[in-house]
């Protein structure tokens, strides 16, 4: 490592931030702008399983919130790739590199949702898993980035809001509707164990130590845990893992998560991963005129 | 396509603050833009969108002397006021 990239490691690691107009090393801008790019899919990607509800929500309210979901979750992607397009990726080529599968998104969106039950528990638990990670980022070394989690963490918070809303509805409602939820919840609770990412050891996580990311993925599953298994088990719901254990010193533990599967999913192998792309790369072709015509102003 | 720097006021009074940026052909795109991103659910105050070429950056500053007696961290008088007080017979200093 030559004496710049040395100085500028030791800036971030004491907290230090830099702007999209500061020298950075390759390798820093690199990672960035994949890992920015892949938080940019995500949102993208992140509404196909919700928009799915829109028409099919139970009440007019629950369709104008989901529909304001997917409408905040969409700026947010929009505001994300604008952040990685200034690190020096065009926005058509991210946009071309995750229809063709090339960039990732997160291993959530690329499951089915089955019932009502499956758009409760993603936006209070799959959102909640979102937010620490997010909330962790708004310490990010990249200012830009740091800059717009502001605004996306203060939107989140409505749609766990709306998650959680949804939820209770059912856990206060008929039996049918609370078998609804445990069900929906047995099913995401593998993913949501897999969503943090493997735990690799702090020290050996580039992104740590370039401090874009400002935890650890266990730290982060852990703050998961103790966050939301009260609040899952004070409704009567259960966590479908019988290991599921709270030491005395507050550290969770658990069935290991199944990696192969996240790895699988990640890479475009989960139950709707070709669906979605498919749906994806539809409408990119179909809009071309929308952006043509923006270009064209 | 231009970049539109967004800068937000949160509430009357208080500064604006950058909040990232939008990519949009003239001021009316931006503007339209502006309010759906940044005002959806009335929570700014106002904003001031600035084409990222009217931004001029200042970044580097000239460092040839010791500026401490322009701030307040360049005075220290403490060890001067325990012994004004002392001549002035004024109470015992008192630790801080």
């Amino acid at each position: 490592m030559d004496a710049r990239t040395e100085e500028f490691l030791a800036y971030v690691q004491e907290g230090g931030q830099v702007e999209a107009t500061d020298w950075l090393p390759d390798d820093y801008r690199q990672k960035l702008i994949k890992f920015i790019e892949m938080h940019g899919n995500s949102e993208l990607m992140g509404v196909l399983p919700e928009r799915e509800w829109i028409l099919k929500a139970p009440t007019l309210q629950r369709k104008l919130a989901l529909t304001a979901k997917v409408q905040d979750e969409v700026g947010h992607a929009q505001l994300i790739y604008r952040v990685a397009e200034d690190l020096g990726k065009p926005r058509a080529q991210m946009l071309a590199d995750l229809v063709s599968g090339k960039a990732k998104f997160h291993n959530v969106f690329h499951y089915p949702t089955k019932t009502w039950g499956d758009v409760g528990v993603i936006a209070w638990l799959v959102d909640a898993a979102a937010i620490i990670s997010q909330k962790a980022l708004l310490k990010c070394s990249y200012a830009p980035y740091a800059r717009i989690m502001k605004k996306i963490c203060w939107e989140e918070s409505f749609h766990i809001l709306h998650g959680r809303d949804v939820i209770l509805a059912m856990m206060t409602g008929t039996d049918t509707q609370r078998e609804l939820v445990q069900e929906a919840l047995d099913r995401w609770w593998g993913p949501l164990m897999q969503f943090h990412g493997n735990p690799i050891a702090r020290d050996e996580d580039p992104m740590w130590l370039w401090r874009i990311k400002s935890q650890g993925n266990e730290e982060a599953r852990q703050q998961f845990l103790e966050g939301y298994v009260p609040q899952i088990r004070e409704l009567g719901l259960s966590v479908p893992d019988p290991n599921l254990r709270r030491s005395d010193d507050g550290v969770w533990t658990y069935t290991e998560p199944d990696w192969a599967e996240l790895k699988s999913v990640v890479t475009g192998h989960g139950p709707r991963s070709q669906e979605r792309l498919a749906f994806r790369a539809r409408f990119l072709e179909q809009e071309q005129w929308v952006r043509d015509a923006v270009l064209a102003a | 396509m231009p970049v539109f720097e967004v800068f937000r006021q949160e509430r009357k009074g208080q500064p604006f603050a950058h909040a990232g940026s939008i990519e949009a052909p003239d001021a009316a795109f931006a503007d339209a833009w502006a309010r759906e991103q940044y005002g959806r659910r009335g929570e700014s105050e106002a904003l001031w969108l600035v084409p990222r070429e009217s931004i001029h950056a200042v970044t580097d500053w000239a460092d040839e002397f010791d500026l401490k007696y322009r701030r307040v961290d360049g005075y220290s008088i403490k060890s001067r006021l325990k012994e004004a007080r002392e001549r002035a017979g004024s109470a015992a200093a008192v630790d801080s």
